[in-house]
């Protein structure tokens, strides 16, 4: 077991590189650098710069030198949990990004466990009682909420929530204690609030986790052990989880790789619209001033929490499945 | 000691206990087909897909609806009962009118009531009062431009003033209320289909090539080559779409012009989105390599361009148009999202997404709900290619 989870922590190390090459390179797209065109703005507005501050960006980025070392210089920065330095809000990236970043771990695990939660019993049924007036029912909600883009599930609720209650559904906290310090009264209140966003992030995910199970467990339920067990009496409910069911968990587990991207993905884009305090909002204005550093941390930030996640499921799958944590190939 | 129960009696002549047809025996009636039969069994791959994608009735539907809404696209101007930029300035935020057919019991046909607008000075805003003595019939196949906003230019080319539907002479229609600067929303979301189906067409074409590309070459040479792809796809994949997508199309200069922003978006979306099909097309390969038709031309001399060209995609390029068809959505999906946010295709462009930009605020949902209409070609579109996509999938594998 030991052996796999080194091997397994060995791979992420070149995917991490590439990963921060690529955010490295989205940071360098705009055409010049972010302090041509703060100093050109600021000058357009009669302000002089003072030559400190541009000389402590220069030195803090390495801007000027050649590409490959001002790479060097932010990377080295990363390695020692220095993401940068925001240049709109003129504080580390670090202090600006703070609490968002709990927040979004916060929101995207919460909406997991939903889809789990949700998705495994539905999916069960589902495929024991298949072509069932439930099966059908439920397959056409989930194919709803699978078209239905989360943004646009937010923007409709939120109508909803207004004509029906009267009341507004944004946010992840009350604003008196927005700007409280984290206490247990205001991890409590976001608790109150986290169920909308959950709901409207996961929605897709679950609808498509579950006709993933469905499928998985139908092609096990047409094995033949089935019907030799089925054959010998075995009971239906002891047959159902003794084995068709520990197979067919196995890509549920797995799935999330796929689940996590999505659900940050959503998460960001939901944020904007429920004006929750996560990093999508900033990431939105970090884009839009072309404050890149901080939009590159955020990118990275991002990545790395799919990464782990990924490191997450695969050693989940490990304990859960010997042929993997043995290093078989045919295990997926 | 002998039991002879279970022997059979010799030499007896008592007739069978059976019954056995008398009538003549015809050794290869199992084997002769029905006409009905045998055309099936001849028919190529292709027909046999189409005869089992028929069944799948949700996806014939789908299809069907999908060929009026991209046929639709070809001639949005005539289609939107109003030019789309037109600003009608005296109807700011109109509500939906809705449509009646009998007014004071007399049957005129599909008319609207025209508004009697006032402004609100408590809310400062603009007051729509249904006027019932205003009635204004519509017309059907009408030429001319007597109605405000009744010319257009026809693929920004040909001026014309042919529409399907139109209002009475000098009023007007919105059957779907105006924006914020008095713009037909059902015009609006007629003309924004042009440019939402269109990305996913580009998109999906990007990565189309790449994808059966770097798929073909990780799955046909195998070994480094391989493994290269598979990390490639595993980092692309391990990226959250959405937020790198918004990070591309932020970098994009500002100073482009519309028509090249709504290609870089297009290239964007293609760019990321090839590691589903790249995948689908590696397994596929891995297992079709080992057939024998694969050695029989390799022994014959064919070039590996030749073979993954000439043999083995064909066979399963069914289950490339399927895997494509379940792609598009996830653009149109993506220009939505990032045009909603402000980071993709923006004014002057008409989009499903720009038009959903202005229903962004929550003042904006509660006061005008009308501006969430373009949500529900974007739920209806993506619904058809996944009903379409699931029964072209269906059907791929005929033989199954």
């Amino acid at each position: 077991m030991l052996d796999y989870i080194a091997r397994r922590l060995l791979v992420m190390i070149p995917t991490l590189l590439v990963i921060s090459v690529l955010v490295f390179i989205i940071i360098q797209l705009p055409p010049g650098d972010y302090l041509e065109t703060l100093v050109a703005e600021l000058q357009s507005q009669g302000e002089t710069v003072s030559q400190e501050r541009i000389a402590f960006y220069r030195e803090e980025y390495g801007l000027g030198e050649p590409m490959w070392k001002q790479f060097g210089v932010w990377f080295w920065g990363l390695l020692q949990g220095n993401m940068g330095y925001s240049f709109e809000y003129e504080l580390p990236v670090a202090d600006v990004v703070g609490d968002r970043v709990f927040l979004t771990v916060l929101v995207s695990f919460s909406t997991i466990l939903f889809v789990y939660l949700v998705s495994f019993p539905i999916g069960v049924y589902s495929a024991v009682r298949q072509y069932s007036l439930g099966d059908y029912t439920l397959t056409f909600v989930g194919f709803i909420g699978l078209a239905t883009p989360n943004f646009l599930l937010a923007l409709i609720l939120m109508y909803f929530a207004n004509q029906w209650f009267g009341v507004s559904i944004g946010g992840l906290v009350d604003p008196e204690l927005r700007d409280a310090p984290f206490s247990w009264e205001k991890f409590v209140n976001i608790l109150g609030h986290l169920w909308v966003p959950v709901i409207v992030i996961g929605t897709a995910g679950t609808a498509g986790m579950i006709r993933r199970l469905r499928a998985n467990l139908l092609d096990e339920l047409h094995k033949q052990y089935v019907t030799t067990a089925k054959a010998k009496g075995v009971a239906p409910g002891k047959l159902l989880v003794k084995y068709p069911l520990r197979m067919a968990l196995n890509p549920f587990i797995a799935d999330i790789g796929n689940l996590l991207p999505e659900i940050i993905s959503g998460a960001a884009i939901v944020s904007v619209v429920l004006s929750l305090e996560t990093t999508g909002p900033m990431l939105l204005g970090a884009l839009q001033s072309q404050d890149m550093y901080l939009a590159g941390s955020f990118l990275m930030a991002l990545a790395m929490l799919t990464v782990v996640g990924n490191l997450v499921s695969d050693l989940a799958l490990a304990v859960l499945d010997p042929r993997i944590r043995l290093g078989a190939e045919s295990a997926r | 000691m002998s039991d002879n129960k279970h022997q059979i009696p010799a030499g007896s002549d008592a007739p069978l206990a059976h019954y056995v047809n008398d009538g003549p025996f015809d050794p290869h009636a199992a084997v002769t087909l029905t006409p009905e039969q045998e055309r099936y069994y001849l028919s190529s791959q292709w027909r046999l897909m189409w005869l089992k994608f028929k069944k799948h009735r949700l996806a014939v539907i789908s299809g069907i609806f999908l060929l009026l809404v991209y046929g639709s696209v070809i001639i949005s101007e005539v289609l939107a009962p109003v030019n789309f930029n037109h600003r009608n300035t005296d109807y700011l935020k109109a509500p939906p009118q809705d449509i009646h057919w009998t007014h004071e019991g007399e049957l005129i046909g599909p008319f609207v009531y025209g508004y009697d607008v006032s402004l609100d000075m408590e809310t400062m805003s603009w007051r729509y009062d249904i006027d019932r003595g205003d009635v204004m019939p519509l017309r059907f196949f009408c030429v001319g431009r007597d109605y405000p906003g009744a010319g257009y230019e026809f693929w920004n080319a040909i001026p014309g003033s042919f529409h399907l539907v139109c209002p009475a002479p000098g009023g007007y229609f919105f059957w779907l209320g105006t924006d914020r600067l008095g713009r037909d929303m059902l015009s609006r979301i007629i003309q924004g289909a042009r440019i939402s189906l269109t990305v996913g067409l580009i998109g999906v074409t990007i990565s189309f090539v790449l994808g059966i590309f770097l798929g073909g070459l990780a799955g046909y040479y195998g070994g480094l080559m391989d493994s290269a792809v598979q990390r490639v796809i595993e980092i692309v994949r391990s990226f959250p779409s959405l937020p790198l997508w918004m990070a591309l199309s932020a970098a994009m200069p500002v100073n482009w012009s519309p028509v090249v922003v709504f290609m870089g978006i297009s290239v964007i979306l293609g760019l990321l989105d090839w590691p589903g099909l790249a995948r689908a097309v590696r397994s596929k390969l891995l297992a079709l390599r080992e057939e024998d038709f694969v050695i029989a031309a390799e022994l014959m001399g064919a070039k590996p361009k030749r073979i993954i060209g000439r043999h083995l995609l064909p066979s399963f390029s069914s289950h490339l148009i399927a895997s494509a068809t379940l792609t598009i959505p996830a653009m149109i999906l993506g220009e939505t999202a990032l045009s909603f946010l402000g980071l993709g295709l923006r004014p002057p462009i008409t989009s499903w997404g720009v038009l959903l930009n202005e229903a962004q605020n929550f003042n904006a949902i509660v006061n005008t709900p009308w501006l969430l209409y373009p949500a529900l070609p974007v739920i209806f579109v993506v619904l058809a290619f996944q009903f379409l996509g699931d029964g072209l999938r269906d059907a791929a594998d005929p033989y199954k």
